[in-house]
């Protein structure tokens, strides 16, 4: 049986959620036949009971993560922007900094949380710099491609008009970068979750880190659950957001390549 | 001002090369690119440059619009010597480098936001300028097209805005490094009439390099043949064909003798 063209859009579209279901039933089939306890691994049902329980409470953690993530991640852009552009338009920033980047990257964000707590206690800012640090790493490595991939020839042909060097960034190198600025957010914004709830969940008293950890701790295993879906379910949210936003600045960038 | 070296008659040549070597990389590592390169080339005359791949084509325009300095010897530009990027040049390479976030007219309209005097007229006198640049893409054939993205053009039209971003701000030289190396040879041919059309309208002065002997004998008053890297100039040879040129010169036996000559040259350096 053959599909239109719209029917296999509708299809694609279906897929995901399909998939979710399929697993979330499987998942609570497993739980009822091998008749697993509710602390060891809770229904989905019995989350989702809970998430509707216990929403408000669960919307005000998440908000808390939510703020600090974007924060975070703002800066991350900010930073991750100049830096980037610094690093691909200047040999002598490159070898100075390029490097450090890479061990710097290296380290594993863990292991930065109790230091940022010794400085800065428990709180939002924690989670804010962790969320930064995390998330910044691939905005910079990807704006400074973006300017290290200018065609010779575009440079050539600048330089010969007279073009300065900030010409060439401005005309040139800044517009070519917005494309892979904009490919970087979604994995630097998933980032971002992961530095504040990792912070969150080390040490704090705020945010769905927070909540998982102390439901765990009171063995509230559905709760716990409930917080996992609920930072899923955020991760979601702002992947979309930004492959939106991506989708909307760079559209020549797709509709050169679907045309090629 | 006037050059007092020169004999009073003759004009002094608008770009002169004088036993330019260039040796990319240093040391052991160096390889000489371009070996001993000496030409005159007059006021809005069309020089065309053949020889084989990778023999030293290219770092000629570098160096002749001072994008790189010369090892040895000297490049001079009305009268004065190269240590910069000229001024009054306009460039197209065979990879048209069109910048796709911008519609063909914004692309072909780039070299007047750097170069002055348009620089900074463009923003006062905004429809004038428009108005240029689409009497230039209309000369073209792309008179329509001004709105459209590089990508919705077709590879003889990118070189065609290609052309027209390169002659926009009325540049007194014109650099053309294979520019239509990569087209179809219905396309290239096409584009060689439109080519002459511009040079015979302005009368710019003209180097173009091309593998294309046909391509270089249609266009050019003088040919230079370049040897196997390391590049030397081998063989010179004048084009007095009339003008303007058609595809019919192009089977006229005067036409064809001068590629069958320009052939013979370049298959020594081939044997
Ligand atoms: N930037 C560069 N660095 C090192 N070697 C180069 C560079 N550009 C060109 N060359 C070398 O110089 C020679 C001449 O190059 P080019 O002028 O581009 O030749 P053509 O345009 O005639 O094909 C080639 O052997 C090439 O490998
Ligand atoms: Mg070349």
């Amino acid at each position: 049986m053959a599909m239109t063209a719209r029917q296999q859009r509708y299809a694609r579209l279906a897929m995901p959620w399909l998939t979710l279901a399929v697993l979330l039933i499987a998942w609570e089939l497993a739980c009822l036949v091998f008749d697993v306890p509710e602390i060891v691994a809770p229904r989905p049902s019995q989350v989702f009971a809970v998430m509707v329980q216990r929403w408000d409470l669960l919307v005000r953690f998440c908000l808390e993560t939510l703020w600090t993530t974007m924060i975070g991640f703002v800066l991350a852009i900010g930073f991750g922007l100049l830096l980037g552009l610094a690093i691909g338009a200047s040999p002598f920033v490159y070898a100075g900094l390029y490097p450090l980047l890479i061990a710097f990257n290296a380290i594993p964000k863990v292991a930065i949380v109790p230091i940022l707590m010794i400085w800065l206690g428990i709180g939002a800012l924690p989670a804010i710099i962790t969320a930064f640090v995390i998330s910044f790493f691939p905005i910079v490595v990807n704006v400074a491609t973006g300017l290290a991939t200018i065609e010779p020839e575009m440079r050539d042909l600048m330089r010969s008009l007279g073009a300065s060097n900030y010409e060439i960034l401005t005309k040139v190198g800044i517009p070519r970068a917005m494309p892979y600025l904009f490919a970087s957010l979604k994995v630097a914004a998933t980032l971002a979750f992961v530095g504040s709830v990792l912070s969150e969940t080390v040490g704090g008293n705020r945010g769905i880190g927070f909540l998982m950890l102390s439901a765990s701790a009171r063995n509230d295993s559905a709760t716990t659950f409930a917080g996992l879906f609920a930072i899923a379910i955020m991760g979601v949210a702002v992947y979309a957001a930004c492959a939106l936003v991506e989708r909307r600045m760079t559209r020549w960038a797709f509709r050169g390549e679907l045309v090629r | 001002m006037t050059a007092p070296q020169t004999a009073p008659g003759a004009s002094p040549p608008l770009v002169e090369l004088n036993a330019v070597s260039l040796a990319y990389g240093e040391g052991r590592e160096a390889t000489l690119a371009l070996a001993d390169a000496t030409m005159k080339i007059g006021q809005g005359e069309f020089v065309a440059v053949v020889g084989p791949s990778g023999c030293g084509k290219s770092t000629l325009m570098k160096l002749v619009t001072g994008l790189i300095p010369p090892t040895s010897g000297e490049v001079k530009v009305r009268g004065e010597r190269v240590t910069r990027p000229i001024k009054g040049v306009g460039m197209a390479f065979q990879n048209a480098t069109l910048l796709p976030w911008r519609t063909t007219r914004d692309n072909i309209m780039l070299p007047l936001e750097v170069v002055q005097p348009h620089k900074s007229r463009l923003r006062a006198e905004r429809a004038a300028y428009f108005d240029k640049a689409q009497k230039l893409l209309a000369s073209v054939g792309l008179g329509e097209f001004g709105d459209k993205y590089p990508w919705q053009l077709s590879g003889g039209m990118q070189q065609r805005s290609n052309v027209c971003r390169a002659l926009i701000h009325e540049p007194q030289i014109l650099m053309l490094d294979e520019p239509f190396g990569a087209l179809d040879a219905f396309t290239r041919e096409e584009l060689w009439g439109i080519m002459q059309a511009l040079w015979l309208e302005r009368r710019f002065t003209a180097v173009l390099v091309t593998h294309d002997l046909r391509e270089a004998v249609y266009l050019a008053d003088t040919v230079y043949v370049m040897s196997r890297r390391p590049g030397r100039i081998v063989k010179i040879r004048k084009v007095d064909l009339p003008r303007p040129r058609t595809l019919e010169t192009t089977f006229q036996a005067e036409f064809v003798d001068i590629v069958h000559e320009l052939r013979e040259r370049i298959q020594m350096e081939h044997g």
